[in-house]
């Protein structure tokens, strides 16, 4: 390929630039992972990135937890060539949300994951073979024992603090409820304490597409072509609409046609209308990128989290940290609307617990905090939030 | 205020603006559990800067994020007249800690009372400088009124301290007339 062909990054002033993707392996036998299910397993590599300098004084670490089909890649570029930047770059950089020039940000992917964190399609070393499904069901509190113990790893004895949106944001509340004195704030955006009955359903029809698809093959796709490509697909497709909200799609696409401007009147498998190319656009982008049996394990952890039914109460999973919290929902998310988020105020307030609330008007549903239009909003809370836990855990100490 | 808040004491600001009062209590009034609730998300972003935490809550909802006697002092500064729901939100204001303290403006100042019967205007003071059709005040009421209302809501009225030119005095000679409003120590009578 020559440099005529292949666009190149210039990485501005306020990106990270070229970061690289590390690797560690924890649990090594016989320190094996105790699991919530009662397994033992281990070893675990997990890839990470980190972004800033940690402070001689260790205190200004910052761990971001990402959503269900993230990766350790937030910010920054691999490699000039890169289509895309990380998967929060308008939010982690210098002078951005989480400002690199005094945070030490770490994203870690996620144990079960496919961006290189042991996951299904890992190699058991004691087979030689993938896991596929004999991989260990994992639970959320499985994904928050690794990132603790990849912090420990990485030096850092307390998080200034922890993030993160969706499944994210289901980690950091996990997070404060296993390891209470590890983290002096927890920032939980469009998240809740459990997944919703719509929810599990959506999760179950897109994990039906996968199981359903004929090459699924019980897991045992590795190595063979093309795969559950098709289910995964859709999966992705059902769950991306669960993302957005409808005002957003209406105005992107609305009832428009993707190639003609009168309908065709016929059945056919290509998409008519704007909304079916979009949606298989993105289906298509997401299979070059997920592994089908990730995509089943963690959505399952994501409906068994549930921190009343975990620890008796939001209240009593939530009581035993000191660390403040910020919780942000947004009006025109309908996956986890802001009830839910309040009903997380809620139980705070009762504790007596350092919670701050906002719900943020967008008309982009869900994955409003990911969304560039969004991010200043988001910003003006957290980075004053930042400022504030910073000066608080100087007192304290 | 702050005379009329123990020190220590977890305390409720409901509509809070940027959190300066609750700053004050926690840094100099040993007030270590504060709560600002507001609508306003410039506001709140404001009271996040002083480290104070807030919760954006409409108070004419019901504040049902939070639990029955959560705090020990709820403070409603200058804010009841303009909640939809006057009746509702002191009731409330009431669940949530057994003391309050609440200033209210006092629409029976004489001047405004002149305003009225002289000009025959919706009367525009220093105090409520709002033209009747931009007013946030939805509701007008009097010291008299107040006390009415307290009374409904068998709620005990510790101390009422009318504020004649900006302060708060312990007694004055016709405070119905005198005063542009009113600072009310209140109390669950259960």
């Amino acid at each position: 390929m020559s440099d005529q062909t292949v666009p190149t990054v210039q990485p501005d002033e306020r990106s990270v630039g070229f970061v690289e993707r590390q690797y560690t392996t924890l649990f090594e036998p016989p320190d094996r992972l105790r699991m919530e299910s009662g397994r033992e397993f281990g070893p675990i590599t997990v890839a990470y990135e980190t972004y800033g300098e940690l402070t001689p004084e260790r205190d200004n670490a910052i761990f971001i937890c990402h959503a269900l089909t993230g990766d350790a890649h937030a910010a920054g570029w691999h490699t000039p060539h890169d289509r895309k930047p990380g998967w929060w770059d308008d939010f982690v950089g210098p002078g951005k949300g989480l400002d690199t020039n005094r945070y030490f940000v770490i994203c870690a992917n996620v144990l079960g994951g496919c961006q290189g964190t042991t996951g299904p399609s890992s190699i058991n070393p004691e087979t030689g073979e993938p896991y596929c499904l004999t991989f260990p069901f994992i639970t959320v509190g499985d994904l928050v024992s690794v990132h603790s113990a990849l912090v420990r790893r990485l030096g850092v004895e307390r998080l200034l603090a922890v993030i993160g949106g969706s499944l994210g944001g289901m980690q950091v509340l996990e997070w404060a409820a296993r390891f209470p004195d590890q983290i002096h704030a927890a920032i939980v955006l469009a998240s809740a304490a459990r997944l919703s009955a719509q929810g599990i359903a959506f999760n179950a029809v897109g994990r039906w597409a996968i199981q359903d698809d004929p090459n699924f093959c019980e897991g045992r796709y590795y190595g063979k072509e093309p795969g559950p490509r098709r289910g995964l697909a859709l999966a992705r497709m059902i769950a991306h609409i669960t993302y957005l909200s409808e005002d957003s799609i209406e105005k992107k696409f609305g009832r428009r046609l993707q190639h003609s401007d009168t309908f065709a009147y016929v059945l056919k498998r290509e998409a008519e209308f704007q909304i079916e190319s979009y949606l298989q656009y993105q289906g298509k982008r997401f299979v070059e990128r997920f592994d089908a049996n990730s995509y089943l394990y963690l959505t399952k952890a994501m409906d068994y989290f549930d921190l009343a039914e975990a620890y008796g109460s939001i209240e009593a999973a939530l009581r035993r940290t000191d660390a403040r919290f910020l919780i942000v929902s947004y009006t025109s998310d309908w996956l986890f609307p802001t009830a839910q988020s309040k009903e997380l105020v809620a139980a705070l307030v009762k504790e007596g617990q350092d919670v701050t609330f906002i719900e943020f008007d967008s008309p982009y549903g869900h994955d409003s905090f990911l969304i560039k239009e969004q991010i200043g909003q988001l910003e003006s809370v957290v980075v004053p939030f930042l400022d504030q836990t910073y000066l608080a855990r100087r007192r304290k100490d | 205020m702050l005379r009329e808040i123990p020190r220590g004491s977890r305390v409720i600001d409901l509509g809070c603006g940027d959190g300066r009062l609750l700053q004050k209590l926690r840094d100099e009034h040993g007030c270590k559990t504060i709560l600002g609730v507001e609508l306003d998300v410039e506001e709140i972003l404001g009271a996040v800067a002083r480290g104070v935490p807030v919760i954006h809550a409409d108070l004419d909802e019901g504040l049902k994020e939070i639990a029955d006697d959560a705090f020990d002092v709820a403070v409603l500064s200058q804010t009841l007249q303009q909640v939809r729901r006057p009746k509702e939100v002191l009731a409330n204001m009431m669940r949530v800690a057994r003391r309050a303290l609440v200033v209210v403006p006092n629409f029976a100042h004489w001047r405004i009372r002149l305003q009225l019967a002289f000009q025959g205007r919706a009367p525009v003071t220093e105090e409520l400088p709002y033209e009747w059709y931009d007013s946030p005040n939805l509701h007008v009421m009097s010291m008299i009124d107040f006390r009415d209302l307290a009374r409904q809501l068998n709620i005990r009225i510790l101390k009422e301290l009318p504020i004649v030119r900006d302060r708060a005095v312990d007694r004055a000679w016709v405070p119905n007339l005198r005063a542009v409003s009113a600072l009310y120590v209140l109390e669950r009578a259960d």
